[in-house]
């Protein structure tokens, strides 16, 4: 017993930002932030804050679902930019959602929606008549430099979400952590601590090397995926959808070419969205969702990487 | 088969480069390579040699590239 997915919903920001407007910010232009990563507008947040959009994109899965907040058993929010240290996002979100279980967050960056739903699986090995809200959701907006060229054209906000239930769905997933803090980090802030000297390094915003990361997301996810569809008992060609994390086109684009799926098989809403980490995947899912594509018995394969560094990759069987 | 040769064939199948165009001393900005092309470029070459290279700032021309995978065999 694994689990199947009852029900999706996501939550668009307030803010769609052009490549027009980041020219204004940086010395960059639409053809080159074009050809480096696919993006051609992100949204982020105004005034709203990740706890709202969390919450929308929450409500959203649960009526998607037909089931109720007060039903759920268990959420887990996978994040690193929540509005608060502490609380957790989640407990923030259940509070909004009126719903009485526990609630906790998982930190493992980009690839943190494919860490909660290994997570929810295994709650699933001792209970199996759970239901379990999943989101991912992150505000990276707040922590991304946007005097930094290289990464404030890539980042952006966004929450999606899934509702589980009981079943078999869950036909494989695998988690990868290859501890390496340099290619991809933020620090956390110094405080006010009077014991300390304190050093006029900037913290608290996202640092990468874009070529080690690059290098280190063609091979997991490449690898990942193989992994996974061996793990499931089926073949490359016997999958219907495969859904990719949003980092960056060129990535996904490498990964293709090492890979034995059809391009069109590739969902890919990078060129609007942006890269939002954890939330790329559930708001992919629940676009193909509510747009209909998605059908009764399609083998789809989730794959992500980022921060830690960590990946995952997951075979689902979309029954809904 | 030089290692130079082998180089600039993979360098023509994965970007559709004309081969006289590339010399040892091309650098990636003469062959219209971005920072990600690079690194596509290093992994294909990883895999074709079995050997394990460090991107880094010295890999500026395809020479570069010939003697880090020299150097690794």
């Amino acid at each position: 017993m694994t689990f199947s997915i009852l029900g999706t919903g996501s939550a668009l920001p307030s803010l769609c930002i052009t490549n027009e407007d980041m020219t204004k910010v940086v010395d960059t232009n639409d053809d080159w932030i074009t050809a480096r990563t696919g993006i051609k507008s992100r949204y982020i947040c105004g005034e709203e804050g990740l706890s709202e959009l969390a919450f929308t994109a929450a409500q959203s899965a649960l009526a998607d679902s037909g089931v109720k907040a007060e039903e759920l058993d268990l959420i887990i929010c996978a994040t690193v930019s929540s509005d608060y240290i502490t609380p957790s996002l989640a407990c923030v979100v259940q509070k909004l959602l009126g719903a009485k279980c526990p609630a906790f967050d998982v930190s493992a960056a980009c690839t943190g929606f494919l860490y909660g739903l290994d997570i929810a699986a295994s709650y699933y090995a001792r209970r199996p008549d759970m239901k379990i809200l999943v989101i991912g959701a992150e505000r990276l907006s707040r922590i991304t430099d946007w005097t930094d060229r290289s990464t404030c054209v890539i980042f952006a906000d966004g929450a999606g979400a899934c509702v589980l239930g009981p079943g078999d769905d869950l036909l494989s997933i695998l988690l990868h952590t290859d501890g390496n803090v340099e290619p991809l980090y933020a620090k956390s802030s110094e405080g006010n601590c009077p014991f300390r000297e304190r050093s006029e390094e900037k913290r608290g915003y996202l640092h990468m090397d874009g070529q080690d990361v690059f290098k280190f997301a063609v091979s997991a996810m490449s690898r990942d995926v193989k992994k996974a569809v061996e793990l499931a008992g089926i073949t490359q060609d016997q999958l219907d959808y495969v859904l990719p994390h949003q980092a960056n086109v060129r990535i996904i684009q490498s990964a293709m070419n090492r890979l034995s799926i059809d391009k069109e098989k590739y969902l890919i809403n990078i060129d609007q969205r942006g890269n939002n980490s954890a939330a790329t995947i559930p708001t992919l899912l629940d676009e193909a969702n509510k747009s209909g594509k998605l059908k009764k018995g399609n083998l789809l394969a989730m794959s992500s990487f980022g921060a830690g560094l960590t990946s995952a990759a997951c075979i689902i069987r979309w029954s809904k | 088969m030089t290692t130079f040769e082998k180089v600039r064939e993979i360098l023509v199948n994965a970007k559709d480069l004309e081969a006289d165009k590339i010399a040892m001393e091309s650098t990636w900005a003469e062959l219209e390579l971005d920072s990600l092309d690079t690194v596509e470029l290093v992994m294909s070459l990883e895999d074709e040699f079995g050997v394990a290279l460090e991107m880094n700032e010295n890999l500026k021309t395809v020479g570069d590239v010939v003697n880090a995978i020299d150097a690794a065999l």
